[in-house]
């Protein structure tokens, strides 16, 4: 490695994408647009979520259609863990609640986690079509067991009074709480780049090329698959927990199929396989969501043909057309 | 809990499977002919529903509105075939999600423009609005038995269809292999066309007959989507006869969990606990059902591609 080799378009465009999100709080409080740094802030945290959808649909080759249901649960361990924590009561008679984020982020990755373990170990017995449909089942078998939940608000869902604390930072500042969620976003970045390029990450994407071959060679697939399939669940989880925090809300339409759905077009419109891309690809759905709805009431009527013209036409995502080639 | 009511829950338990089945023969036709997974169905479930809706509205006659619903969901349904679908067979089922999600959007956007955000109440069809004592003492409403008789003649119509007729003889063979159906001289496409608007248009039926029972709205058609999906795992994608079974098992299931489980837990906890748990339980108990299944045969209980 030279240290004088001419810079990668791609490292250009990450460091770029970089600075911008760094920079952004400075100038949205500049140009006294507050606004902007809630709306970053969401950005990162769905493509904290639309980032883990693609390790296990990107690199595993697993059309999970129902991501939402982890985020939904890692949103609701917080809330949960909160309101208990609040009224001084214990959940389920056994554990004190708490609103400590050192304590209830992980609780959120851990419970969303085993909840991915659970159901991928009995969804991945299966493949295909079958796949697609019996997670997305499951997410709303999830759902409708939080509308039913009354203890917990039920469909009205779930309100926190404050947002959670961490010791020497103050979460409740909308710019802090941004950087909070970049911090997480480029970690789990970092994280994932290296576990898709170890050895767990070379057979997941051998299983996805091939599944029937790397059995031949002796891999136990199902294994790997469901290991791949429960570290997505857990990130989904945090990035529930920190919904949970940015709006200081949680409600079952955190886990609704839509949900799901719109996930999975951010991995699509981001690039698929790329870990980054969908990243970008959240940023361009909640931007044009943003800016279609101030247009027409109507948005759905443009963004629905537009996503059919993405998956026909459009397949490099916006990552793979600003990087070229070298999406890697 | 008495035997009477009982027996009325069994006839909801079957109403709503009749309504699923309609939705999952279509749906298991289009997956295990064309290999296409479509989210769209239940959009043509609602147009078929406001269809029928407004026409009922215009003529006073649920008749004409059903007949129109028909018709309306096929074409609408060849349609969307012909326009979108028909590049997407060749690609993989990711695409064929993503697609048919937009297609969602498209669709729920278009019905609140044409017909607006508030929902549309039906009117029972007078002559069917009645009650029925088909069990002594216990009055049955007409309608929700004159779904289960259209359901039961639509089956059997589907089976007659499938089992004796060229057509179906050609849709029993592009199911189990497309190619050599093509190339044995069938006009594959028409086919494929042809099979989309018989599902739509039993989609567009179910939804005409759910109108007067539910309200007709926006998004009406993917809570029976997801239903149906169930129904299909259960059943074997594919197969229509594990289309009719699952969904019989999952309309019964649904129905009398909901209506029996609260009941049933007070005999062992605390009424207050015990309706909660029941509702939370009763709201998941097909997925446990579809889960267990799985667990046995993870490919349904009638393959069709084994």
């Amino acid at each position: 490695m030279s240290r004088l080799r001419r810079p990668r378009r791609r490292d250009v465009v990450l460091l770029g994408a970089l600075a911008g999100a760094l920079l952004l709080p400075p100038l949205a409080l500049a140009l006294d647009e507050p606004f902007y740094v809630s709306l970053a802030s969401r950005i990162l945290i769905y493509g904290l979520a639309a980032a883990s959808l693609d390790l296990i649909l990107g690199f595993g080759g697993m059309v999970s259609f129902g991501h939402a249901a982890f985020v939904g649960a890692g949103g609701y361990a917080v809330g949960i863990l909160f309101v208990h924590g609040f009224d001084g009561s214990a959940v389920l008679g056994l554990l004190p609640g708490s609103d400590n984020a050192l304590l209830v982020w992980p609780a959120a990755m851990l419970i969303a986690g085993t909840l991915a373990l659970v159901i991928g170990a009995i969804s991945l017995r299966t493949g295909g079509v079958y796949f697609i449909m019996i997670t997305l089942a499951f997410a709303q078998m999830l759902y409708f067991f939080f509308v039913s939940l009354e203890a917990y608000g039920g469909d009205d869902g779930l309100s926190l009074y404050s947002r959670s604390r961490a010791p020497g930072l103050d979460l409740a500042d909308d710019t802090t709480f941004y950087y909070v969620c970049l911090g997480v976003l480029v970690l789990f970045l970092w994280l994932g780049r290296r576990l898709v390029d170890s050895r767990f990450g070379m057979v997941l994407r051998g299983v996805r090329e091939n599944e029937r071959r790397m059995q031949a060679i002796g891999f136990p697939t199902y294994r790997y698959k469901l290991a791949g399939f429960a570290i997505a669940g857990a990130v989904a989880g945090l990035s529930g927990a920190l919904i949970a925090n940015h709006t200081e809300f949680v409600s079952p339409a955190l886990m609704h199929w839509t949900r799901s759905g719109e996930i999975m077009v951010m991995v699509i419109l981001g690039g698929m396989g790329t870990l980054f891309g969908p990243v970008f690809g959240a940023a361009v759905l909640l931007l044009l969501e943003e800016v279609l709805s101030t247009w027409t009431e109507h948005w759905m009527l443009v963004l629905g043909p537009l996503l059919i013209l993405v998956v026909l036409f459009g397949r490099r995502g916006v990552y793979g057309w600003l990087v070229g080639g070298d999406t890697r | 809990m008495n035997g009477l009511l009982v027996l009325e829950q069994i006839l909801n338990g079957l109403q709503l499977g009749v309504m699923l089945f309609l939705l999952a023969a279509g749906l298991t036709l289009i997956f295990g002919i064309m290999d296409l997974i479509n989210l769209a169905h239940g959009s043509l479930y609602m147009v078929g529903a406001y269809v029928a809706a407004t026409v009922a509205q215009l003529t006073g006659s649920f008749m004409l509105g059903l007949l129109a619903a028909l018709p309306a969901a096929a074409v609408v349904g060849m349609a969307v075939e012909v326009i979108a679908l028909r590049t997407l067979y060749e690609r993989s089922h990711l695409d064929q999600v993503l697609a048919t999600f937009g297609l969602i959007l498209f669709f729920n956007e278009l019905v609140r423009i044409v017909w607006g955000p508030q929902a549309i109440f039906m009117d029972v069809p007078g002559a069917l609005s009645g009650t029925v004592e088909i069990i002594p003492g216990a009055p049955y409403p007409t309608f929700r038995l004159a779904i289960i008789g259209a359901g039961i003649v639509v089956a059997a119509l589907l089976y007659v269809l499938v089992a004796r007729t060229r057509v179906g003889m050609l849709i029993r063979a592009g199911a189990s292999n497309r190619e050599m159906v093509g190339a044995l001289g069938v006009d594959v496409r028409l086919l494929y066309t042809l099979v989309f608007g018989l599902g739509a248009a039993l989609a567009g039926l179910a939804g005409a007959m759910a109108g007067p029972l539910l309200a007709v709205e926006v998004g009406m058609g993917e809570g029976i989507l997801i239903l149906t999906f169930v129904v299909i795992v259960i059943g074997g994608i594919g197969s229509i006869r594990g289309a009719l079974v699952g969904a019989l098992l999952v309309g019964l299931v649904d129905t009398l969990g909901r209506a029996f489980l609260p009941t049933l837990l007070r005999l062992v906890m605390d009424p207050a606990t015990a309706d909660g748990v029941g509702a939370s339980l009763s709201s998941m108990s097909i997925y446990i059902l579809m889960a267990a299944i799985l667990v046995l045969r993870p490919r349904g209980l009638f393959p069709a591609h084994v």
